[in-house]
């Protein structure tokens, strides 16, 4: 990774910043891709613990750098753990 | 005989859309297939240029979609070169809406008995003379160069290709400069494959040969000297199913040439 991010090459640059521009592209123009990642996201954790559904947030934020899925998700109970 | 419908399309304009589906029809043709090209940029024809046919134009596309002439035989150029190569020109009047997908969709339904290969210019862009273009098309091919702004626009065509149930279009990269991609100043095969992720379907150089095929009216594909005409060649034989090597523009070097140079201080 560090070899990348020192090539100051203006094609390095480019392949940079497709990667985050297509990013953000991909997420803005599938519909629902937000909404469906979220609901994913309760069904996988339910099983291990109980989350506040109301306050849970996911977004996708970006920076200069790079792009990243950021999810708030409010913790009400842990479930017990089956034996063994 | 039921065509192959294939659209060539790219979002940003002036790309090489026009271009690759003129010497993509001409190859095909050379090869003996029966060949009818549409262009769909309506107010804006060029297809009729690069072919040189533009003197021959009595009846046009919309002409053809509002049953102004007998049939579409009538619309039809025929190339003067090759046998059993085609044209069906846009219109150069109206407004871009005076042409429906249902009425492509039915004037290929027609057309599609009697050719091996219908290509579609499509217009850039994506609002509705890009519908138009895809709403009879079964396959596609994206044309991008390699810049940022076009290969942004090919990841939005795909997307848009893809939601109309073309999962799987094909890649035309053109205008690729060995010397740049040299340099590290453009983006290169590789980088294009791994951002856009779909089939390569051939890289075409960048070539003044093209520019001096469109002076002429003569598609560079019947230049035997040229690159950009040997790329659209290789082209043709790999729409036809031939398995054909790449030529080889990749001369920076791989992962392993770059630990190489590191540990060798260049
Ligand atoms: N490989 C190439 N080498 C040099 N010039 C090229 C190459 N490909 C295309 N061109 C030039 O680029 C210009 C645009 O090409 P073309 O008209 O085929 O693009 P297009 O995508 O159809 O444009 P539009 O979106 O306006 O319909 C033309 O002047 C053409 O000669
Ligand atoms: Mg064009």
């Amino acid at each position: 990774m560090k070899l990348f991010r020192d090539d100051p090459s203006s094609k390095s640059q480019a392949v940079e910043r497709l990667r985050l521009i297509l990013v953000h592209d991909r997420a803005k123009v599938s519909t629902g891709l937000l909404e469906l990642l979220r609901n994913e996201i309760i069904n996988a954790i339910s099983k291990y613990v109980e989350i506040d559904e109301d306050q849970m947030e996911i977004e996708l934020n970006s920076s200069e750098a790079k792009a990243e899925l950021v999810a708030n998700i409010p913790v009400l109970k842990v479930r017990r753990a089956l034996d063994n | 005989m039921a065509a192959r419908v294939i659209v060539v399309t790219s979002g940003k304009g002036g790309v090489g859309k026009t271009t690759t589906v003129a010497n993509l029809g001409t190859g095909l043709a050379l090869r003996q297939k029966k060949v009818v090209m549409i262009d769909t940029d309506i107010g804006l024809r060029n297809l009729d240029l690069l072919m040189g046919m533009e003197n021959r134009i009595c009846f046009d596309l919309i002409n053809v979609a509002e049953n102004e002439c007998r049939s579409f035989r009538q619309a039809l150029i025929k190339d003067k070169r090759v046998e059993n190569l085609f044209l069906l020109p846009a219109s150069q009047i109206k407004n871009k809406d005076a042409l429906t997908a249902e009425q492509m969709v039915r004037i290929v339904d027609e057309l599609k008995e009697e050719f091996d290969y219908i290509l579609i210019d499509s217009p850039a862009g994506i609002e509705s003379g890009f519908e138009n273009a895809v709403a009879p098309a079964t396959e596609a091919i994206v044309v991008t160069n390699p810049e940022v702004p076009a290969v942004r626009d090919a990841d939005r065509i795909i997307g848009l290709l893809q939601a109309k149930k073309i999962y799987e279009p094909l890649l035309v990269l053109n205008r690729l400069r060995s010397d740049m991609v040299k340099k590290r100043d453009m983006l290169d095969v590789d980088d294009i494959n791994d951002i856009l992720a779909i089939k390569l379907l051939g890289v075409v150089p960048e070539d003044e040969q093209i520019i001096i095929a469109t002076n002429k009216g003569e598609p560079v594909v019947f230049n035997q000297q040229s690159k950009a005409g040997e790329a659209f060649r290789n082209i043709v034989r790999r729409l036809e199913g031939e398995a054909v090597p790449f030529m080889s523009f990749n001369t920076e070097p791989g992962v392993f040439g770059r630990f190489w140079k590191m540990l060798h201080g260049r």
